[in-house]
């Protein structure tokens, strides 16, 4: 077995892990985290059902941020929609036998990645030309696009330019996940591709792409407009009134 | 007139090209020892205030989701940048709602994410530094808690939670704002923000009861402390003198004279403003709160109507229930509390208000949604009748009425600028200059549409358009009340005014 398979295991452990992991405690601090006061952004739904489609909307259609601004809106959407349809696309490569509706939506996969790396090259683009947005990016702000443009770049050479032996790099990754380790298909452009990857797992969980939960939590989104009907409290809020209330 | 450039109306709302650092010596006055004690803060800055400040808001990250999600889920996309009316106004950075939201988040950082004690610079993390203590308290007070930012942002980041935080988290270590700590001061020492004591209120309203019957031949009564009434009101102390806010109070009286209910005042809740939401504090929201509750078991009515307040609508609406509830003692059959308007429109539907429309003929409406009642709550069962009830009353007693842009007006409504805790001389600058989307939007109504009066549903953007319409070249009189405009449409039984239609009809 050669170093780099060697590495590559241990790397995908520990960035499936860190994901993962890091993914589901941060969204367990927002889950368990009471929030004291009815603060839905209004009009809102005024029932569980409506304020599960509103999320829904968001979650599909950026619907806050096509209201806000139609090129960020385009830009964005071409983004999420690309990286979703490649994400799906890389299903194969971790299931054994592959769902059939994985097999169907392959070609539109392909494609999407283009969409995905025009995105975020109009996101970058905007860091730098609208002086407002330029003020608010901090350097990560910047690196975090370089990341993923560079994940789209080298995933799309080896699309549609030079492809690597897939049949052995999903014995490989299937090797990761279930403990028993495959020899890596070493190539220059899998090797970046994939560290690159394993760089977007590792900082997830620590970074603004919290932002892929933090949208569930977020009270100005996920509340039912009910106060008047029915009492909103929460356990802290609760031991204030101990006494003082007639 | 001002010692600073007002701005000039331009043909269009105009996003600026940003000029950082232009209002960072901008903040309100301190508040004193004496403000700050009433409170349950300490009087000044505790010398410890760096390490008080991180442990405090340690503990407001874990009480508050709002706080925790907002701090971790920006992506820093802009699309809340050009949203605030004081970026607009001022062009200042710090006042994009990101870049006031940074203000807390690199403090944030810096203290508990690891990104930000391994790579402050990498992040955008800080030490919570005396700079940066003095930006937050300068922009922090430089907010009116909108939440226009909140319907833009992809995540409804609200930037007001936020600056509530930063409030609470301030005046815990001795640095609150003076403005709002001593009205809430006057509040618990007196009853309301004006600190008008019983019987200078029962005086006021006694006044009330002879105008109105010298106008209109009618005995139309303003209640004080009345037991056993069925309806307690509760509006804000601006109502008792003010203009136009006292013609809004006049309004409500002969609105519940003709529909034959009982009501009162209270001299104990002779406030609907909470001040205690502007400085974020959950205990003194509370604590204000509770004398509502307490004056309607003590005074035993069955209902609870609000006045017209936009803050004050919204912690009724939003939070009363949840601060001083439940409220089982209440009759159940109407909503708990219910705004003015829910009860006007509910006499004008039945057709127990006798209305003359072309009273108000000299007048061309339009109506500016108030923040807190257009983002934060309803009026009525429907989710945008904060939006319909306001313009349904107006138009039911007005012939003219115009809208202003469709995207300075219901959610997307621009604060008046006087909003959140504003509302005092020392932030004149702020105020003025927050106020120009607004006074964009009306200008182009008044000139293309003819419009010459503005009715609004807040005593503080009533109290902040007296102020601030005529640094823009409109008279302080272009602001009215809702109800004033039900008040002079409205033909009481009886009355003079009254005969005479049936003459005029005869
Ligand atoms: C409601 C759903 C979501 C919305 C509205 C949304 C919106 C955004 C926006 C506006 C950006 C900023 C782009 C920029 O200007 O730099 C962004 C970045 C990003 N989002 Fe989402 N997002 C959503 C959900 C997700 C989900 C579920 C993922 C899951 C993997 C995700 C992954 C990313 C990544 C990787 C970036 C790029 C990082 C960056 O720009 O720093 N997003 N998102
Ligand atoms: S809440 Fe309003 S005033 Fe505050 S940052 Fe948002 S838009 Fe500006
Ligand atoms: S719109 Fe929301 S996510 Fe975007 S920069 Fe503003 S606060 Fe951050």
């Amino acid at each position: 077995m050669s170093i780099l398979t060697g590495f590559f295991a241990v790397l995908y452990s520990l960035a499936g892990i860190v994901l993962f992991g890091g993914l589901a405690y941060r969204t367990w601090v927002f889950f368990k985290t009471p929030a004291p006061l009815k603060i839905p952004t209004t009009p809102a739904p005024t029932t569980r059902s409506g304020v599960a489609f509103r999320l829904v909307r968001e979650v599909t259609i950026f619907e806050s941020l096509f209201k806000s601004n139609k090129w960020l809106w385009l830009f964005g959407w071409m983004f999420h929609f690309g990286l979703f349809l490649v994400l799906l696309r890389h299903l194969r490569y971790v299931t054994e036998p592959v769902w059939g509706w994985v097999v169907l939506i392959q070609p539109f996969g392909k494609y999407a990645s283009i969409l995905m790396v025009v995105g975020l090259v109009g996101l970058l683009a905007r860091r730098f030309l609208v002086d407002r947005v330029k003020y608010i990016s901090a350097p990560s702000d910047i690196l975090m696009l370089l990341l993923l443009i560079g994940i789209g770049l080298s995933g799309m050479l080896m699309t549609f330019v030079s492809t690597p032996d897939i049949v052995q790099l999903k014995r490989f990754l299937l090797g990761v996940m279930f403990f028993s380790w495959e020899e890596f298909p070493a190539s220059i452009i899998l090797v970046v591709h994939m560290l690159l990857v394993a760089v977007l797992m590792l900082i997830f969980p620590f970074s603004k792409l919290l932002h892929s939960t933090g949208v569930f939590f977020s009270p100005t989104r996920n509340q039912v407009d009910n106060p008047r009907e029915k009492r909103h409290i929460v356990g802290w809020a609760l031991k204030l009134e101990s006494g003082d209330k007639r | 007139m001002a010692d600073f450039e007002v701005p000039s109306i331009k043909e269009d709302i105009i996003v600026p090209h940003i000029n950082p650092g232009v209002m960072e010596q901008s903040g309100p006055f301190v508040a004193k020892p004496d403000h700050q004690e009433a409170l349950g803060f300490p009087g000044e800055l505790v010398d410890n205030w760096q390490e008080a400040a991180v442990a405090k808001m340690g503990d407001m990250l874990k009480k508050y989701r709002s706080l925790k999600v907002f701090m971790d889920s920006c992506v820093k996309c802009g699309a809340c940048t050009d949203k605030c009316h004081y970026f607009i106004g001022t062009a200042d950075p710090k006042n994009m709602p990101v870049g006031r939201q940074d203000l807390f988040r690199k403090v944030y950082r810096r203290y508990f994410t690891l990104a930000g004690k391994f790579f402050p610079k990498l992040v955008g993390a800080s030490d919570f530094t005396e700079e940066v203590l003095d930006d937050w308290y300068n922009y922090f007070h430089q907010c009116s808690e909108c939440r226009r930012c909140s319907v833009y942002c992809p995540y409804g980041i609200d930037t007001a939670e936020i600056t509530m935080a930063a409030r609470e988290i301030m005046a815990s270590i001795g640095k609150g704002m003076k403005y709002s700590n001593e009205i809430i001061g006057k509040v618990y020492k007196i009853g309301n923000n004006l600190g008008l004591p019983e019987p200078a209120l029962a005086d006021t309203l006694e006044g009330l009861e002879e105008e109105v019957e010298d106008d209109t031949g009618v005995a139309v009564k303003y209640p004080l402390d009345q037991k056993g009434a069925e309806i307690l009101l509760v509006t804000p102390s601006a109502d008792f003198f003010a203009e136009p806010h006292v013609d809004g109070l006049i309004g409500y009286g002969k609105v519940f004279h003709e529909a034959g209910v009982s009501w009162t005042l209270s001299s104990k809740a002779s406030e609907a403003a909470n001040f205690g939401l502007f400085i974020g504090s959950y205990e003194n929201m509370r604590r204000i709160s509770l004398r509502i509750r307490e004056a309607a078991i003590d005074l035993g009515v069955k209902r609870l109507i609000f006045g017209e307040c936009g803050h004050a609508w919204r912690v009724a609406y939003s939070f009363l229930n949840t601060l001083a509830g439940p409220f089982d003692f209440l009759d159940q059959r109407y909503p708990i509390p219910q705004h003015i308007l829910e009860f006007t429109l509910g006499e004008l539907e039945k057709g127990s208000l006798n209305i003359d429309k072309s009273l108000n003929d000299d007048m061309t409406l339009t109506f500016h949604d108030s923040c807190n009642v257009a983002r934060a709550s309803r009026i009525g069962s429907a989710p945008g009748s904060q939006f319909e009830t306001p313009r349904a009353v107006i138009k039911a007693v007005c012939n003219n009425f115009v809208d202003m842009r469709a995207d300075t007006i219901k959610e997307g409504t621009f604060c008046c600028g006087g909003g959140g805790g504003l509302l005092t001389d020392d932030l004149m600058e702020v105020r003025v200059k927050g106020a120009l989307p607004r006074m964009t939007a009306l200008k182009d109504v008044v000139e293309n549409e003819g419009v010459t009066h503005m009715a609004a549903i807040c005593a503080i953007c009533k109290s902040q358009f007296s102020k601030v319409l005529p640094y823009y070249g409109f008279g302080m009189d272009q602001i009215v009340s809702v109800h004033q405009l039900v008040s002079n449409a409205l033909i009481l039984k009886g009355s003079e005014q009254e005969s005479e239609q049936a003459e005029a009809e005869a």
